[in-house]
């Protein structure tokens, strides 16, 4: 445990770790402080400049960027602060695109929130506005889109495929009002070196980086990845008895917030019509559809016949610790063999 | 897992996951790690920007070599010849830890003796790796603590799969990389509950928790326990129930959620043996290869429709959670076989639910007997877990071993080469790896999207091969090994070194495994499916 140090932010006294930010330091807390390009898993940048706070004695700073000191007096809002920080937000949205029901971030959006904060003077920002954005938007990956006419060079996406997923295949280009995030040799995505992990998707603030078909569930459930041996913790979404959507559970001991494609995006085969939704009884060399009594009547008489050494059980690495249970108990109690092994050398 | 069974007493992943980022040096071998296992791929690029030493050995060119301090791009098959020789170097310099040997480990003169064949100018010769690279990974292994070794199927998949294990266990006991938090040895297991599978005893000779069935005392439990006497003769292993049914030995098989048709090695053996069982069921939730030649196919449940329980690589039992509906009449997998034993009319197998079982596995299960679904609630829990107030174990061997006398078993090794060697008729090696985007053979198939990224199989050649042979980039070859043959695009690659080409197996479209060999490890009996001898020719 590491030092505590104890600071007021607007007359509150809190008590906040060394070395966190005041932003960080106020959330924890429950002190909303505006804020964009800063994140949690993040090294904070302070590229957006609205998480401006005073501190007495100085002149304004970015909270994101400022430590925690012993006895330091924050203050949040101020006719000074609101204003610089209107400003500062109004040089953000002055290019994004007003139409936030057509977009798949609406309600989950960060600039939403900040311009709920804030509030927007729309007058001055339509005299201030500049002509409207016109990139393409990039669907050459199969899982997300990347929409740069809504993008606000927050550089979080950068930061992620940096620190998180240590790829580093984007980067902010060109200059001034044509700055935007790009891959080597301003190619579509899906021809650069990214691994379609969706970090940044899953962090991207406004509607820039979306996945390809975002599909609102009914409700999630937490349970574990079904692919390799990680075993990553994560909510399933699911609607109309389909799957439809799968993030990382946050604090998950084991992937720390994190996927990757497969996790994330790979889930849809549970949906797939090819599934086998009846049992099937081979019949005249065709493989027909049965019900489970014939099929488990026809099984328990004829395995009657193999009892011992004939008889063999191939489990599997994919099924549950309880299905495992069962089945070699049944091999070896049932079926009288230690015939039973699975796919662990494979 | 033989190997560290035998060195250790415990065949798992020795640390966790969260602790490899904060290691001093990662050495991964035979693992591509950021394409099997992303997301221990992330920590050890986390451990590299906080300053560790990464150490990558591998016939292929692997992504996580971008990152490494050092990459030792060895032959196929020469991986004892390799980790010996860095042993003898870090012993000839005084690298290795003195005290930790004399405390903890045994036999330490012996394991000496046997260095000797392992001089420089001998692993150089065998691994391909020049000598002052050898000598640079073994001190950089051994001054950088606490050093984390990560292996995968690069070093079991060989016909002396065990040996290689073993010579990782060597390396870490003579430098006191065991018992250490981020330190050990950390075999990163292939599928979500392959750990879980083993612990319960989906093995031929164990019971669940590693209960041998040859040792009486355990059989006697479990007879007590499940009131029934037990065959005390341990079964047979996968690749030998195939060859078991291809001789008529084995002439009923049950075969839950795996497709051998395309995963397992010298795969046509295995498609006859199939052929040749007098009863055949299969029970999957896709009607995949193998379920095409059942005589009865039964439907199950995915993972996202049943409760349970998984166990990840790093020994965490972690609750399934049941999100939708089973789609049509597909029922769990323990349902189905408890509804097969009741009507055989075998008693024990009432089970109303998974919590139901896990407690009896519970009972059971000493490793397993602190676990409950209420504690699992509150997040997964590290076996060994002995008693209910006891949080469970995040690195093991921290004090002793788990071996008889309590102490780690240094073993003396010899290197061997692989069975299938190339001649004239089979000049190059084939080896086996895994695409990121895809997962075995089955489920990432019928998930949209998944194979668009992946861009299909190819056949990955040297640019030097490819030139001698005339064969251009996305040319349609032939490739023949001692067992098979099949065709397949080719892609010109560095990531291929000289005289070794890679396939996947992940497509049915190109069945790898009719190529590659079933010679299997004496001890693990795992077959031989990273070195193949083939020849390659222009379709």
């Amino acid at each position: 445990m590491s030092e505590l140090i104890t600071l007021t932010i607007d007359g509150v006294e809190i008590k906040a770790e060394k070395g966190t930010s005041i932003l960080r330091a106020a959330l924890e807390n429950g002190i909303y402080i505006p804020h964009l390009c800063d994140h949690q898993d993040l090294t904070s940048v302070g590229i957006c400049r609205v998480c401006l706070v005073e501190i007495e004695g100085r002149r304004p700073t970015v909270s994101c960027m400022t430590p925690v000191e012993e006895g330091m007096v924050v203050t949040t809002s101020s006719e000074e602060l609101d204003m610089t920080r209107k400003v500062n937000m109004e040089l953000l949205i002055l290019h994004h695109d007003y139409d936030c029901q057509n977009c798949a971030k609406n309600s989950y959006c960060k600039l939403q929130e900040l311009t709920r904060y804030v509030g927007i003077d729309e007058e001055r920002i339509s005299a201030m506005r500049a002509p409207a954005l016109d990139f393409p938007i990039d669907d050459s990956n199969p899982y997300y889109q990347r929409d740069m006419n809504k993008c606000v060079l927050c550089g979080i996406c950068v930061r992620t495929c940096e620190e998180i997923q240590g790829d580093e295949c984007i980067d902010f280009a060109f200059r001034g009002i044509e700055t935007r995030i790009s891959v080597l040799g301003d190619k579509p995505i899906i021809d650069s070196t990214c691994v379609t992990c969706g970090e940044c998707v899953s962090r991207c603030p406004v509607g820039a980086l979306v996945p390809q078909k975002a599909i609102e569930p009914t409700y999630e459930v937490e349970t574990v990845c079904p692919f390799c041996g990680c075993g990553c913790n994560i909510l399933v979404g699911a609607r109309g008895g389909k799957l439809v959507s799968s993030t990382a559970v946050e604090d998950s001991p084991v992937s720390g917030g994190s996927l990757c494609v497969k996790g994330r995006y790979g889930l849809s085969f549970v949906n797939s019509p090819e599934r086998l939704t009846t049992p099937l009884i081979r019949r005249d060399g065709e493989l027909v559809e049965a019900s489970w009594e014939e099929a488990i009547s026809l099984i328990s008489e004829k395995l009657g016949q193999y009892k011992g050494d004939q008889f063999a059980t191939i489990a599997s690495a994919k099924c549950t610790v309880e299905d495992n249970y069962v089945l070699q108990k049944f091999t070896r109690a049932v079926m009288g063999t230690n015939n039973i092994d699975h796919c662990a050398r494979l | 897992m033989a190997g560290l069974a035998t060195t250790l007493g415990s065949g798992a992943m020795t640390n966790t996951i969260g602790e490899v980022s904060d290691s001093a040096c990662i050495m991964a071998i035979g693992t591509s790690t950021t394409e099997a296992h992303p997301i221990i791929g992330y920590q050890v690029k986390k451990a590299v920007r906080r300053g560790a030493k990464l150490i990558v050995a591998n016939p292929q060119e692997v992504p996580l070599v971008r990152f490494a301090d050092l990459f030792l791009q060895i032959r196929p098959g020469s991986d004892v010849a390799l980790l010996m020789g860095m042993a003898r170097v870090i012993v000839e310099e005084g690298l290795h830890n003195q005290q930790y040997i004399e405390e903890r480990t045994e036999n330490f003169e012996a394991f000496k003796e046997s260095l000797s064949e392992f001089s420089l100018d001998f692993v150089s010769d065998i691994t391909g790796v020049p000598e002052e690279k050898i000598v640079e990974a073994a001190r950089m292994y051994a001054q950088n603590s606490p050093a984390s070794l990560l292996y995968c199927m690069g070093i079991t998949q060989h016909s002396h799969g065990t040996d290689n294990v073993l010579a990782l266990s060597n390396l870490a006991l003579i430098t006191g990389n065991l018992g250490n938090i981020s330190g050990g040895v950390n075999p990163l297991r292939g599928q979500n509950n392959v750990q879980g599978a083993c612990d319960m005893g989906s093995l031929p000779n164990v019971y669940t928790g590693y209960q041998k069935v040859e040792d009486e005392g355990a059989r006697q439990k479990f007879e007590g326990s499940w009131k029934i006497e037990l065959n005390p003769k341990p079964g047979l292993t996968h690749t030998e129930i195939f060859d078991a049914a291809y001789r008529n030995d084995v002439k009923a098989l049950y075969l839950v959620g795996e497709n051998p048709v395309l995963t397992e090695a010298n795969a046509s053996h295995s498609i006859e043996a199939m052929e040749k069982l007098e009863f055949f069921v299969v029970q999957d939730i896709f009607l995949n290869e193998t379920a095409q030649k059942a005589d009865v196919v039964l439907p199950a449940a995915s993972f996202a429709e049943k409760n349970g329980t998984f166990v990840n690589t790093e020994r965490r039992v972690q609750r399934v959670r049941k999100v939708i509906e089973p789609v049509g009449e597909a029922k769990p997998d323990w349902w189905i076989i408890s509804a097969i034993a009741n009507e055989m009319g075998a008693e024990g197998f009432a089970y109303n639910s998974a919590a139901d079982i896990f407690r009896e596995i519970s009972a059971v299960t000493p490793s397993y007997a602190g676990i409950t679904y209420e504690r699992l609630e509150h997040g997964g829990i590290q076996w060994p877990c002995p008693a209910e107030d006891h949080p469970g174990t995040p690195v093991l061997h921290t004090e002793k071993f788990n071996t008889p006398s309590g102490k780690g078993k240094l073993m003396p090794l010899s290197y061997r080469p692989s069975e299938d060697c190339c001649d004239f008729d089979f000049p190059l090696i084939l080896t086996t790896e895994r695409s990121l985007y895809q997962f075995h053979s089955t489920m990432t198939r019928y998930s949209e999207g998944l194979d668009e990224l992946s861009g299909g199989e190819h056949i990955k050649i040297n640019p030097a091969d490819a030139e001698r042979m005339g064969i251009a980039d996305g040319d349609l070859v032939k490739v023949k090994s001692r067992r098979g043959e099949l065709e397949v695009k080719a892609r010109i690659t560095r990531r291929s070194q000289p005289g070794v080409a890679a396939l996947s197996f992940h497509f049915a479209e190109c069945p790898t495994n009719l190529l590659t060999s079933s010679a299997l490890d004496p001890v693990a009996k795992t077959p031989e499916t990273k070195v193949c001898a083939i020849s390659i020719e222009k379709a």
